[in-house]
């Protein structure tokens, strides 16, 4: 993977091309229908085939199928933060206001993603541990997680100039993408000090096939669904940022 | 050129040594809030002394983060209010060496102190003397990395509304892994259960990624916020 100086110039221009708001905001407005029209089909048949088509589990009986929601809702939650750095980053080094926005348009998904695997989880863990909330290693990042995201959010609203706020919550998610390995790794190292031997949730010993398939679909559900409420969150963005402009003042009157 | 460089981040190390000097009374309620803030725990929990022992590492762990976190507003609020910031940024050495400056006077002022405190602490807390040694290394290891990560953030929200909390909100998160080993250190020495070397290798790392890599990210939060 060498991309070379050549192709990030390019890579560059055509980001600036396609970055340019009014042509983005036409653009994805294209795209927008297919991708809310994917994300219904996955949820309807990923929950169908998670509910009905896949089998009680031995073990758990029924309460493992809240994996088919808090699994996904986990991956989601991490993606978006990798997601998040990479967008504030190339808005930061390269100025594309058009990462600044998705960027910000990342951070709320992101965190509602990790509150519904904190809110999931703890669902999951009244049927097997017995309580609401249990120290468990990846429960324990996943809250981490969730505040810095809630940092990243805080420090994003409390600056009014949006270039400013752009750039000062680009190197807080930066130092923060950094640190997430880091954090995991001790939260782990810090449990396993402490209850060793405990059943963790996503250390089974095998996930069969008839209930690997619905976990699939269903990450490729929540993966369509942030695609399209960051398109719908980033065009509502480019609207307000843009209102003072006139293609946006053809728009609304066009609507109206 | 090397020797001006070393000159010119003597020049801001003295400098900030001697403001801090004359406002002796904010460096020493850093020190206060940390001997207050651990005398609360025993009124809460109780005298017991070997409860305490238990939760003493915790204990004065959290109450040294807690007050290196109240120090960060400080930092860099004087000079950004009357305008010797802009002065740093101006200068022809590199910003980041000239952070690096600022922040190792910050921590010879609050850091070190609380490290040669904790002791003290440490006996109110019933802590077995044994890891008195381990208690004062592991926090000369962790409150640099305190100050290092936690000067980002109060880099970034210079000239913010609400600047104090944000910082505490932004920065705590990053704190876990140095609270985790610090305070496992000391209950290892504690206990005698596990060798506290471990623990304090990796604070030791967690120093030098934070002494490479946070005055870069700092100089680049206040290139931000003077902007």
């Amino acid at each position: 993977m060498c991309i070379g100086f050549e192709g990030v110039a390019r890579l560059i221009k055509f980001l600036h091309k396609y970055g340019a708001p009014k042509r983005f905001y036409a653009t994805s407005g294209r795209f927008l229908p297919w991708f809310a029209a994917i994300t219904v089909i996955l949820f309807v048949s990923g929950l169908y085939l998670g509910l009905y088509w896949a089998p009680p589990d031995y073990q758990q009986g029924d309460a493992y199928r809240i994996m088919f929601v808090h699994v996904p809702n986990a991956w989601m939650s991490m993606m978006a933060y990798v997601a998040l750095a990479a967008f504030a980053a190339a808005g930061y080094i390269w100025n594309i206001r058009l990462a600044d926005m998705l960027a910000k348009a990342t951070a709320p998904l992101g965190a509602s993603f990790t509150l519904c695997a904190l809110v999931t989880g703890s669902l999951w863990g009244k049927p097997m541990w017995g309580t609401w909330w249990v120290w468990d290693a990846r429960l324990t990042s996943e809250l981490v997680l969730f505040f810095l995201y809630v940092g990243y959010m805080a420090l994003q609203a409390s600056i009014e100039d949006p270039r400013r706020a752009a750039h000062a919550s680009a190197i807080i998610a930066i130092v923060g993408v950094i640190n997430v390995p880091i954090i995991h790794y001790s939260v782990y190292w810090w449990h396993t000090l402490h209850q060793p031997a405990s059943i963790t949730l996503t250390k089974q010993p095998t996930i069969y096939l008839t209930m690997l398939i619905p976990l699939i679909v269903m990450s490729f559900a929540f993966m369509f669904f942030y695609l399209t409420m960051l398109l719908v969150r980033v065009r509502n963005e480019i609207l307000v940022r843009e209102k003072d402009a006139e293609w946006v003042r053809n728009l609304v009157e066009k609507d109206a | 050129m090397r020797s001006s460089l070393l000159g010119a981040m003597r020049a801001v190390f003295v400098r900030e040594l001697l403001l801090f000097w004359r406002r002796r009374t904010e460096v020493a309620n850093v020190l206060v809030f940390f001997v207050i803030v651990t005398t609360l725990f025993p009124l809460a929990v109780g005298p017991e002394r070997l409860e305490l022992a238990h939760i003493a590492p915790g204990v004065l762990w959290v109450a040294a983060l807690l007050a290196t976190t109240l120090s960060l507003t400080q930092l860099f609020i004087i000079d950004y209010t009357e305008g010797s910031l802009d002065q740093l940024l101006l200068s022809p050495y590199p910003l980041t060496a000239l952070v690096f400056a600022k922040l190792a006077a910050h921590w010879v002022l609050t850091g070190l102190p609380l490290a040669l405190l904790s002791p003290l602490l440490a006996v109110q807390m019933a802590l077995p003397d044994k890891a008195m040694p381990t208690l004062v290394l592991s926090l000369l290891l962790g409150t640099p990395v305190l100050t290092l990560i936690g000067a980002i953030p109060a880099a970034l929200t210079l000239g913010v509304r609400g600047g104090g909390v944000l910082v505490s909100l932004l920065v705590l998160p990053l704190y876990t892994p140095v609270l985790i080993f610090g305070a496992e250190a000391v209950a290892a020495a504690a206990g005698q259960e596990f060798a506290a070397t471990a623990h304090l290798s990796l604070l030791a790392a967690f120093l030098v990624l934070a002494l490479a890599f946070a005055p870069l990210a700092c100089a680049s939060a206040l290139r931000v916020s003077l902007d």
